[in-house]
């Protein structure tokens, strides 16, 4: 009964959208690399950066906006290391994904620690507040859920919008899908694979590092440690999930918040009680195996992922 | 003398080193409006480096190119399409999981462009279907086109961006030979609007029927310019190969008893390649049989199942008349199996493991070169050591990286390491495929003996000519199915062509019910 | 741009890159020396120092090199094959799991048996930590970087639910802490006098043990043939899938001894912060290594001397600990590149 309760109320729903956000953002910043045919294992870290910068920037005193904008130059900065190793030189896409996170995130808590030498607990700054859209927002349930949260969310979905426009309805939507998918027919039209498949790595990374930005200065208000806590690997699940389809993918990190959320609600209520709280902390974990399980069998990878295309060599 | 304002494209004096290795020798060439002309040469004659060159992949060490009168900057893959000249590869550069409409359209409007113009898209294209008479789904994904509609596809792809030049590179080298009747038409019907075409190939007979010109090739330098109307096919031969090649004798094979059979056999589709529809096939003692058909209709499950890498979901096979029940590679290998791979580089040989290493692939847990686990190196460097003596493989030695080797020099490690053992059966896929003439005659007599010892062959190739000049023994394969058995010389080339082209089997089935 | 095979590399080739890489990494590291406000030669020397420069120090890195051994050996060996083992986290924490439930009484053993069962129990719970991935690889085609990353966070959320809940130590104040392992569990010291346990020796004695079976034994070719063209390994008869399981199970258990030997080496007991990292920086250890079982060694005492002296280092000089992270991240990607840069010759064409 009382989950019923908490699947009917508009808050949760509200909540599910707000845990969202950042894995949208992530997600799409995966999607865009890999439909590209680059895996960027240097979302993790990218996050924990993003994350890092914004905040960092609005507590110096930039706008609100600013610092969305610097989290995702920074970002774009890691993308562009990630993709200057892996696409013109090859180098396997794991090996640098897992340095680029090691090296963002331990030059975010350098950064940290010599920005704020001796605070013990994070400043806070005056985060991101709930905008509610006039009129839709009167809708019950649905407008508490969905139209009544930061423009932060709304920009998260209008980017996936834009995404999708972009990689289905474009000419460079068209190469970037065709660099993941056969790059020497990309070549064989005079266009740059190295060039498409860096902008898709650099952008891409600008995504994840706004969705990082998002749980600074959207859901909270500070820069914690382990504050990104392995979304960046959730959200490489979510595009094999989401069948590397922007679409789709939205609505795997809209499933997978409304897990979360609800495992929170449920450690709260007397069936929650009798449960180590660590159970539920598992589930979003356990849950992303599951949806690999599940749809492995049937996902249509991009043919070229992962595998470097060096010009002249057949 | 005709006008030479009518040049539209010249490659002047191209020389191009890979090292020692001179891939192009102050190659000239010029092609003129409405006209084709044919590039001639055998595998590694330096062809398909002279059309990297004209399209920017490769930058010439010296010399030329000039479109319409001007030089293109070197190293530049856009200026060749940007001045007018379109290629279609003999490798398509296509992209499977994508539309057709998708495929033609890549790179043909500006990067950056808002939106892309559909409608428009499809009508050109539709029209260029139309006067060229190039019919092909749009919105069909190129994973389900057969190789011939594929084909389509990468010259509706250069006809789209209005080429002047078209160069097509070994275009009929996968076709049935009606489909290279309807590629012949469309390209006569190119020459009327105007296009000049450079046709590369290393078949004759098409040579004489399609060009204007010739320019042969042979080692890296221009050897003739003739016009085809003042030669045939036996002067071409002689300037193609020089006098030093000689093709193999054949005799006359005695087959024996069945080593392989393979009866009522069904394998399940993979995505748009049809698997093996109740298929029965013989491989004799002393026989070469021969697998003709268009790639993508079944070839590769039956090279799948005899090589021990797919087993059959229907029907049995049989080995020396007793039936197999564990089939896997290691139990093809075991059971005296030699199997040449259709793709040296991805499944024959590990690029990084060395000659050694490559040599023992199949057969390093066997007692010679391990015992409960431990291997012996020095027997397989020997092994090694062996294999490029007698097979005469060119490297610096055993220990050298196997990706430093020629496809040649790779094809014949293959050779060795199957074949050292005297197997009773072979199985040979697409053995020749890239090799220059010296090595492809190395090959089949390499097949030529295992038969005349008294193994039993099947050769798999999409090259018509290869297989019946081989095989003592054709069948064709189309959509799964098998044709009967054709015995030397009882069938034309147009007549194999018809069968795989599809023609044929449905009254073979009511011939049987 | 294009990439060329090199034929045969000559002995400049192969070695200005890697030279090279390192001392960008040292000018780097000055950098950020700098710009948190210190001497960078001031710092360097603390580094060194602190890790080197004493016995004290020396035996600090030793002990801090033994678990990176370990997990350096399980993702070299897991790489070779190129099944991308990212959780020897997980796998640690197993090894040390058994090693508390075993030898906190459960076995009222003498040493000579009881430490070999806990060794043993240690690889066994790795191996099987990393056998679910291997399955879900091999049956389902699930990527396993994914769930090896994932099952990192769910193992350790589950041995903090054992830490509240039944293994907690009655003894040890509300905190969440194992209890302490019988004194017949504890590995003895290499050396009389010297802080140095057997942990080292056993580490030592795997890495060889890695070596032999990677250059010597049939296993060893096949995963390095399933490693580098898996296709071709499939045509030529070897069994992948087989292969990639036992690959799993020796990098599992080879990590899980990382965390049997710091609980029976060191610690005593297992708590939630048993490992900072070890799993992961087991992947810079053996990428700069090359894989090769040997240089784990070598690198492993150097990636811990580079922690253990930026440790001392942090306490003498206003330079962040996570100095040593950056260091060690910069030194891996730029490795990899020299690496490549050894092996092909960069053309612009």
């Amino acid at each position: 009964m009382e989950i019923v309760d908490i699947l009917i109320s508009a808050s949760f729903w509200a909540a599910v959208i707000r845990i969202a956000t950042p894995l949208i953002l992530a997600t799409m910043g995966e999607l865009i690399c890999e439909r590209a045919g680059v895996l960027n294992l240097g979302i993790e870290g990218i996050m924990v950066a993003g994350a890092f910068a914004g905040w960092m920037a609005v507590y110096s005193g930039t706008g609100l906006w600013m610092g969305v904008a610097v989290a995702m130059v920074v970002g774009m900065l890691f993308g562009l290391l990630h993709a200057a190793l892996t696409v013109p030189f090859g180098l396997s896409q794991h090996v640098v994904g897992l340095g680029v996170t090691l090296l963002a995130t331990s030059s975010t808590y350098f950064a940290y620690r010599l920005a704020l030498p001796q605070v013990t607990s994070p400043p806070k700054i005056a985060a991101f507040q709930a905008y509610e859209i006039p009129i839709l927002s009167d809708i019950p349930v649905l407008g508490q859920a969905l139209f009544s949260q930061t423009p932060f969310t709304y920009l998260a979905f209008a980017l996936v919008a834009a995404t999708g426009i972009m990689l289905y309805r474009t000419p460079l939507g068209l190469a970037v899908r065709a660099a993941g998918e056969s790059p020497a027919a990309v070549a064989a039209q005079g266009l740059s694979v190295t060039g498409i498949r860096m902008g898709a790595v650099i952008v891409g990374s600008g995504f994840m590092a706004m969705g990082g930005a998002f749980l600074t200065m959207s859901a909270f208000d500070s820069f914690f440690f382990e504050m990104v806590n392995g979304r960046g690997w959730v959200a490489i699940a979510l595009v094999v999930f989401g069948s590397w389809k922007p679409g789709k993918a939205l609505l795997g990190a809209v499933l997978f918040a409304g897990f979360d959320a609800l495992q929170i609600r449920v450690q709260q209520t007397s069936l929650g009680a009798d449960i180590p709280y660590q159970i539920f902390l598992m589930t979003p974990y356990i849950l992303s195996i599951v949806a690999l399980i599940l749809v492995s069998r049937r996902a249509q990878v991009p043919a070229a992922l992962m595998i470097p295309f060096n010009k002249g060599e057949r | 003398m005709r006008d030479t304002a009518d040049v539209v494209l010249r490659l002047d004096a191209i020389t191009k080193r890979f090292g020692k290795l001179i891939a192009n020798d102050a190659i000239s060439l010029s092609l003129r409006r409405g006209e084709v002309v044919a590039l001639l040469g055998e595998n590694g004659a330096g062809k398909t480096t002279l059309m990297n060159i004209l399209f920017g992949q490769y930058t010439a060490d010296s010399g030329t190119v000039e479109v319409f009168g001007r030089v293109l900057p070197p190293g530049n893959s856009r200026a060749a399409l940007d001045a007018g000249v379109g290629m279609v590869h003999q490798h398509f550069t296509l992209a499977d999981n994508m539309t057709v409409k998708e495929n033609i359209s890549l790179g043909a409007q500006p990067l950056f462009a808002l939106s892309m113009k559909n409608s428009e898209i499809t009508k050109k294209i539709k029209k260029i279907s139309d006067d060229f008479n190039l019919k092909v789904d749009l919105e069909a994904r190129v994973a389900n086109l057969t190789v011939g509609e594929r084909q389509r596809v990468e010259i509706l792809k250069a006809l789209y961006r209005d080429v002047k030049i078209l160069i097509l590179d070994e275009p009929t080298a996968v076709l049935t030979p009606q489909e290279t009747d309807d590629l012949f038409a469309t390209l006569r019907l190119a020459i009327a609007n105007g296009l000049s075409i450079v046709f590369i190939s290393h078949k004759l007979h098409e040579v004489m029927a399609i060009s204007d010109r010739v320019s042969v090739l042979r080692h890296g330098k221009l050897v003739a310019e003739v016009d085809t109307a003042d030669t045939d096919k036996e002067a071409l031969a002689t300037l193609m190969m020089g006098t030093g090649a000689v093709a193999p004798d054949i005799a006359v094979a005695t087959p024996g008893r069945d080593l392989f059979s393979i009866k009522n056999v069904s394998t399940p589709n993979i995505g748009s390649i049809p698997g093996l529809k109740r298929v029965s096939l013989n491989l004799k003692a002393g026989q070469i049989v021969g697998l003709a058909g268009v790639s993508g209709n079944g070839q590769a499950a039956l090279a799948d199942l005899v090589a021990g890498l797919c087993t059959p979901a229907e029907g049995t096979i049989e080995h020396h008349g007793d039936p197999v029940k564990n089939w896997s590679a290691r139990d093809a290998v075991n059971k005296g199996i030699a199997r040449i791979p259709e793709d040296r580089h991805k499944t024959g040989t590990i690029a990084d493991f060395s000659l050694t290493e490559n040599a023992i692939l199949e057969c390093y847990n066997s007692d010679d070169f391990s015992k409960s686990g431990w291997m012996y190196w020095k027997k397989a460097r020997a092994f090694a050591v062996d294999i490029i003596d007698k097979y005469d493989v060119r490297c610096p030695g055993p220990d050298t990286r196997i990706r430093l080797l020629s496809g040649g020099n790779m094809q014949k490690l293959i050779l060795g390491r199957v074949l050292e053992a005297a197997p009773d059966i072979v199985l040979a896929n697409q053995p020749v495929r890239g090799l220059d003439i010296g090595a492809v005659n190395y090959v089949h007599s390499q097949l030529l003996a295992a038969r005349d010892r008294g193994a039993a062959v099947l050769l798999i190739s999409e090259d018509l000519d290869e297989i019946m000049r081989l095989s003592d023994v054709i069948h064709v394969i189309s959509g799964g199915r098998l044709s009967p058995e054709f015995l030397r010389g009882t069938k034309s080339p147009s007549e194999l062509g018809g069968w795989m082209a599809g023609q044929g089997f449905d009254e073979q089935v009511t011939h049987a019910s | 741009m294009r990439l060329e095979p090199i034929a045969n590399p000559s002995f400049a080739r192969s070695v200005v890159p890697p030279a090279l890489a390192i001392a960008a990494t040292v000018v780097i590291a000055s950098l950020l020396a700098m710009i948190a406000g210190a001497d960078p030669f001031a710092v360097l020397g603390l580094i060194i120092k602190g890790a080197f420069g004493t016995k004290f120090a020396l035996l600090e890195t030793l002990n801090r090199a033994t678990p990176l051994i370990f997990t350096g050996l399980a993702v070299a060996v897991a790489f070779r094959a190129r099944f991308w083992n990212i959780g020897a986290e997980a796998q640690l924490y197993a090894g040390a799991l058994v090693t508390v439930v075993l030898g906190t009484g459960a076995l009222p053993w003498p040493g000579f048996a009881l430490i070999p069962t806990l060794a043993l129990g240690a690889v066994l719970a790795g191996a099987l930590v990393l056998l679910v991935p291997a399955i879900l690889k091999t049956r389902f085609g699930v990527d396993e970087v994914v769930t090896t990353l994932l099952l990192n966070f769910i193992f350790l959320l589950f041995i903090s639910m054992l830490l509240e809940g039944p293994l907690k130590d009655p003894m040890g104040m509300g905190w969440p802490k194992s209890a302490r392992l019988i004194a017949d569990a504890r590995l003895p010291r290499m050396f009389e006098g010297l802080r140095l346990h057997w942990g080292f020796g056993l580490a030592i004695l795997c890495a060889v043990a890695v070596w032999v079976i990677q250059t010597r034994s049939t296993l060893g070719y096949e995963m390095r043939a399933v490693g580098l063209n898996r296709a071709a390994a499939a045509f030529a008869g070897i069994p992948v899938n087989r292969v990639l399981v036992k690959t799993a199970l020796l990098s599992g258990g080879l990590a899980a001894l990382a965390g049997f030997s710091e609980v029976a080496g060191l610690k005593g007991s297992l708590t939630l912060d048993l490992s900072p990292g070890f799993g992961y920086t087991g992947i810079i250890v053996a990428m700069l290594a090359l894989l090769n079982p040997l240089g784990v060694i070598v690198t492993a005492m150097f990636v811990a001397g580079i922690f253990v002296g930026a440790d001392s280092m942090s306490r003498a000089a206003a330079v962040p600990t996570y100095l040593a992270d950056m260091m060690l991240a910069t030194a891996l990607l730029l490795m990899v590149l020299a690496i490549m840069l050894t092996r092909f010759r960069v053309r612009r064409e």
